[in-house]
């Protein structure tokens, strides 16, 4: 909401400086966004009439013009504008004057001749109009008077950002009725007088649809001239509230709406069959907008019709065909009340809205009508001319104001202040709510106004806002002191980021929504959840795997030439459930890593070599324990089929990880392929309790194994045949060495394993250890041929 | 027996002049050895009279003292002068950088969160989380948003098919921790965040964090007080200039903007309130028994604002030079 400071001080003047008022207003949970002033500074610019205008001698595109300043002594000034004429006001800078951009004016010579000042332009003085030259003013214009404060230029254009609970002061008598509430100033509203009926003409009104609409005030006015020019001081106001002037006929509903907070509508009398009706409207019935628009209407949509068509969309916009033109002669204004719900929302379903349906689904005082519309008759004859009819209202059901206890004790519970019962009256008393009095505390009468005063606590904000925020101190809270639980079995997120930045993993942030490809390549998700209304078709649908982001993070760290990229995200991911919707359980948090390039970074005494699968998979070991996750072969879309994993812990799979598929790698433009992990984040924060065992003071014993094997087996296989046959004294079994090429087969390597052996009763022997290792030897010899190498 | 001292001087001369131990081994071994040079003078006493005996063998013994106190002088110099050129053949550039995996970082937000949750813990609050695609009823109904509510439109929603959004704020969080636990409830819930805006000031997805303190006898007051707190902690600065100014919030009632006072002026850093009763009648809770407050600020905003960051798009682009900074 923008309005001009001079004319809310015309309402109410309170001795403030601007920046007092704006910070009051502010304070009050009016907030003032901007403050502008309406024109930049200048000084020494008066009305002047021109005189005299002759040909510059010397010149041919200057006029010699001599201007009455109200001096009683002409002026000589040489001027350029195509505009300048014998007769002509307008605005001029004498000698002395400072201009806009500290342009001052001195008496010079043009071409030879004595200029002693300067006409302007209104771009010259800060005030551009669509007028190519001089600024014209009204024969009228006072000549002699300071063009300041004869275009009321010392003024500031206020913005407000007004609350969607606040409809009350959407217009400048809301807006004073509220400086005068905080600071007691008097308010000194506009005098309205109704206007008596010349004319008897009348347009029969009927309302179908009472619960929307609950009041509609219609009023012909006959032999208007509706090209009669809108007076200055209208236009002034509406364009320092940010409306361009239309026409004298719409500039008033609009000055209307402005003034009272009242939406108001014109339409052609001519263009009307019958009478009027307010109802739902039909479905398939169509309107054209005003705003040029064609809406489709449905039976939830307020219309108001006339016996043959839609006119308008009631509270919304009205029709192009109805409304009223400068050609129009005869007009009905409507003046009307409907209800929020009946207006809220559905403009914005078109994509549109207006001063009137923001205002309307907001809540506009349902007693202003009749005002509203004596106001806007008073303008439109004084304007126009014309001849009024009578007031045509119809009233069906208006809200209803129950009274709203407020008790005394619970301001002081809720505020943490106490107020006495007579603070409490004064407020009330200057905001203009009415009460009774009750025995511990007030029955509150909201005004037709308020539409966000429904309950006991609606009152208490009123209490606190004008009482004043800062006004209520804050000491520490007193509380029980109660410790948080610390659970041991479940690590926080944080110390998982931690870790991860530990070991060189930077954390990114990406999009959750993603491109759908992502999901078919890197997750093979042909039925990922889609949004609805996207902000572009590559941020379409909910990832269900980080790897997506992961490559396009890595992605663009290589065209800004990073040499190594490790990161991680943790983040949640989106899937569906057996209804085909997202719900709780389909919105699990993932940790994911990539590392791609150099193992470590470029540095001396260390040969750079590539990340590979192994150096990712000791991040995940190492993020999981003390748990031992066990990684199986496996298949994945995002990955190379045979360097791919699925991890597991106690049997349930956690998690994946592998080197990116060489047909994603090249697709997506990397120059190598990275390698990385995604892993359930519930899993990975999962700890097992700990419980302490003793430790063996006697000495171990080591073997080490180095069996030859068909390619084919795996180490994980190896080492479950040994975990199933190892005796008591087996405390460890560890791959420590793969080795291929001379002297192990072709289509064979050796693996290289340490047997760690150990008593907790006595120190070992050759006859203890011997059998144990037999066991083992001889469980994968059958198992899996392995042979020892000799 | 004057050959005794010629034997000594020769002998100190050979020591002095061995390079290295094996040399000074084979001195002493010349000279002190079965058949060394003064061994033989000592087998050579039993030859003279006896009267001179004793003096010659005080004698020799002196000049064999002194030869081993050369030779073990010699001896320890060669040591040291040995370590010396080890230690200085074995000196490092120590100025060389060291080596191995370097280390990587937090996210600026999630850094920013880290703080911010571990003050709120030491007030006693907890950390809650949520799903980030929501039911109306969690986003918008029970948190006193009717469907065509005028507030509706402060939020431009992310719609899901089905009919679910994208949480436009944190505060379902509260909705579900509510609906699941009796107060007193003292929590604070951060998170993405979505909205269908994006420009330098706004992105598409966001962090926000929701406190939450519900219990009997919460006041206004002990809100301003737990915010300005927080507000004070966070920037680490006690003087900082924190204001309260009326506003609306459909789950809130009385509700409130807070600013803090900057360089240039007030500074709107978050919004907050004393709970709406009817988000609390939403949630099975009494308000007549029951009030508390709730407040949410911007994670982004406060990572902005702390680190001096002053395009929000730098948070979403991952530039590792970018992120390094953080670490």
């Amino acid at each position: 909401m923008q309005f001009s400071e001079q004319w809310l001080r015309s309402w109410v003047n309170p001795s403030l400086s601007s920046d007092e008022l704006s910070n009051l207003l502010t304070m009050a949970g009016l907030e003032v966004e901007e403050t502008t002033a309406a024109a930049p500074a200048f000084t020494g610019v008066v009305i002047g009439e021109v005189k005299e205008c002759v040909k510059h001698e010397n010149a041919d595109r200057l006029r010699v013009t001599k201007v009455d300043v109200g001096t009683g002594e002409l002026v000589q000034i040489v001027c350029g504008a195509p505009n300048v004429a014998v007769g002509v006001r307008v605005p001029c800078a004498l000698p002395g004057a400072v201009l806009p951009g500290d342009f001052k004016i001195k008496p010079t010579k043009m071409r030879g001749v004595e200029s002693g000042g300067m006409l302007c332009s209104g771009k010259e003085l800060g005030v551009p109009e669509d007028v190519d030259g001089l600024m014209l003013l009204p024969a009228d214009a006072p000549v002699g008077q300071n063009i300041r404060d004869y275009l009321g230029l010392d003024d500031q254009l206020f913005t407000l950002k007004i609350t969607p609970n606040r409809a009350d002061c959407l217009s400048i008598k809301g807006i004073a009725r509220e400086v005068a509430a905080l600071t007691g100033a008097a308010l000194q509203p506009q005098a309205i007088t109704a206007i008596a009926p010349q004319i008897d003409d009348v347009v029969a009104v009927a309302i179908q649809a009472g619960q929307a609409c609950g009041r509609y005030i219609g009023r012909v006015i006959r032999n208007v001239n509706a090209a009669a020019p809108t007076p200055d001081w209208m236009k002034r106001r509406l364009e320092r509230s940010g409306l361009r002037s239309i026409s004298a006929i719409v500039d008033v509903t609009n000055y209307v709406l402005l003034e009272q907070g009242q939406p108001m509508h014109a339409f052609d009398l001519a263009k009307l069959d019958g009478g009027i009706t307010v109802r739902m409207a039909k479905a398939g019935e169509q309107l054209l907008c005003l705003n040029e628009k064609t809406v489709t209407l449905s039976d939830e949509h307020l219309v108001i019709a006339d016996d043959a068509k839609v006119l308008a969309i009631a509270g919304i916009m009205g029709g192009e065909e109805s409304g009223v033109t400068t050609a129009s002669t005869d007009i009905m204004l409507e003046s009307a009340f409907f209800a929020p719900a009946a207006i809220a929302g559905k403009a914005r379903a078109w994509g549109f809205g207006s001063d009137s349906s923001f205002r309307f689904e907001r809540g506009v005082d349902f007693q202003l009508q009749t005002e509203a519309m004596e106001r806007a008759t008073e303008l439109v004859l004084s304007i126009c001319g014309g001849e009024a009819g009578p007031l045509n209202e119809k009233v069906a059901e208006l809200p209803a104001r129950g009274g709203v206890k407020l008790r005394t004790a619970r301001v002081a519970r809720l505020l943490g202040i106490s107020l006495t019962a007579e603070q409490i009256a004064t407020i009330l008393s200057r905001l203009g709510l009415s009460f009774d009095t009750l025995e511990d505390g007030f029955l509150v009468h909201a005004p037709s106004f308020r539409y966000d005063i429904e309950i006991e606590e609606d009152l208490i904000e009123e209490v606190a806002r004008v009482h004043g925020y800062d006004a209520i101190p804050y000491a520490a809270p007193a509380a029980r002191l109660r410790m948080l639980a610390l659970p041991e079995e479940r690590r926080p997120r944080e110390d998982i980021r931690h870790f991860l930045a530990g070991r060189d993993y930077q954390e990114v942030v990406s999009y959750a929504f993603v491109e759908e490809a992502w999901e078919r390549d890197f997750a093979g998700n042909a039925d990922p959840v889609r949004l609805i209304n996207p902000i572009a078709s590559q941020m379409s649908v909910m990832r269900s795997s980080l790897i997506g982001g992961l490559v396009n993070v890595l992605q663009g760290n290589l065209n800004r030439k990073q040499p190594r990229v490790r990161v991680f995200e943790v983040a949640r991911v989106f899937g569906k459930n057996a209804a085909g919707k997202a719900d709780e359980s389909t919105q699990p948090e993932k940790v994911a890593g990539l590392a791609w390039g150099p193992r470590v970074a470029e540095q001396w005494g260390q040969k750079a070599e590539r990340v590979d699968f192994f150096d990712v998979k000791a991040d995940v070991e190492a993020l999981l324990l003390p748990a031992r996750a066990s990684f199986a072969k496996a298949v994945h879309p995002a990955f190379h089929p045979g360097r791919c994993a699925e991890i597991s812990l106690d049997g349930k799979v956690i998690g994946v990880m592998g080197e990116l598929h060489p047909r994603w790698t090249q697709e997506y433009g990397l120059p190598t392929a990275p390698v990385l992990f995604e892993l359930d984040l519930a899993a990975v924060a999962a700890r097992s309790a700990i419980k302490a065992e003793p430790v063996s003071k006697l000495q171990p014993v080591r073997r080490d194994l180095a069996l030859v094997v068909d390619e084919e087996v795996t180490v994980a296989a190896m080492l479950d045949t040994f975990r199933q046959h190892a005796s008591a004294l087996v405390k460890e079994v560890a791959l420590f060495d793969v080795y291929r090429g001379k002297g192990v087969e072709e289509g064979k390597k050796s693996l290289a394993f340490r047997v760690v052996l150990q008593d907790d009763a006595r120190t070992l022997t050759d006859e203890d250890v011997e059998p144990a290792i037999q066991k083992l030897l001889d469980a994968v010899a059958a198992s899996h041929a392995a042979q020892l190498r000799l | 027996m004057t050959n005794v001292d010629a034997i000594l001087q020769a002998g100190l001369a050979a020591i002095e002049a061995a390079a290295d131990l094996i040399e000074l081994e084979q001195v002493k071994a010349r000279y002190l050895g079965k058949s060394g040079e003064l061994t033989e003078l000592l087998k050579q006493l039993g030859k003279l009279p006896p009267e001179e005996r004793k003096a010659a063998g005080a004698t020799i013994n002196v000049a064999k003292q002194a030869f081993e106190a050369a030779h073990n002088a010699r001896r320890d110099l060669i040591n040291a002068q040995k370590l010396e050129a080890q230690l200085a053949a074995e000196s490092l550039d120590v100025t060389l950088p060291g080596r191995g995996l370097s280390t990587g970082g937090l996210h600026p937000v999630a850094l920013t969160l880290e703080r911010i949750a571990t003050l709120f813990r030491s007030m006693g609050f907890q950390v809650a989380d949520g799903p980030e695609i929501e039911t109306d009823f969690h986003n918008f109904q029970a948190l006193n948003i009717p469907e065509n509510h005028p507030a509706r439109a402060m939020a431009d929603t992310f719609y899901v098919e089905g009919g679910d959004v994208l949480r436009t704020h944190t505060s379902p969080i509260q909705v579900r921790y509510m609906l699941n636990n009796e107060p007193p409830i003292k929590i604070v819930a951060p998170g993405r965040v979505y909205r269908v805006d994006s420009d330098a000031t706004h992105s598409p997805m966001f962090h926000q964090m929701e406190g939450l303190w519900v219990e009997e006898g919460v006041s206004f007051a002990d809100l301003k007080a737990v915010v300005t707190d927080f507000l004070r902690r966070f920037f680490e600065r006690d003087d900082l200039q924190v204001r309260f100014r009326p506003s609306f919030f459909p789950f809130t009632e009385p509700s409130a903007e807070i600013d803090v006072l900057g360089e240039r002026g007030w500074l709107e850093v978050g919004g907050c309130g004393m709970v709406h009763p009817n988000v609390l009648r939403n949630v099975n809770i009494d308000p007549e028994k029951y009030s508390g407050f709730a407040f949410g600020i911007g994670l982004d905003r406060f990572a902005m604002l702390r680190y001096g960051v002053n395009d929000l798009r730098l948070f979403f682009e991952n530039d590792l030079n970018f992120l390094k900074q953080f670490n």
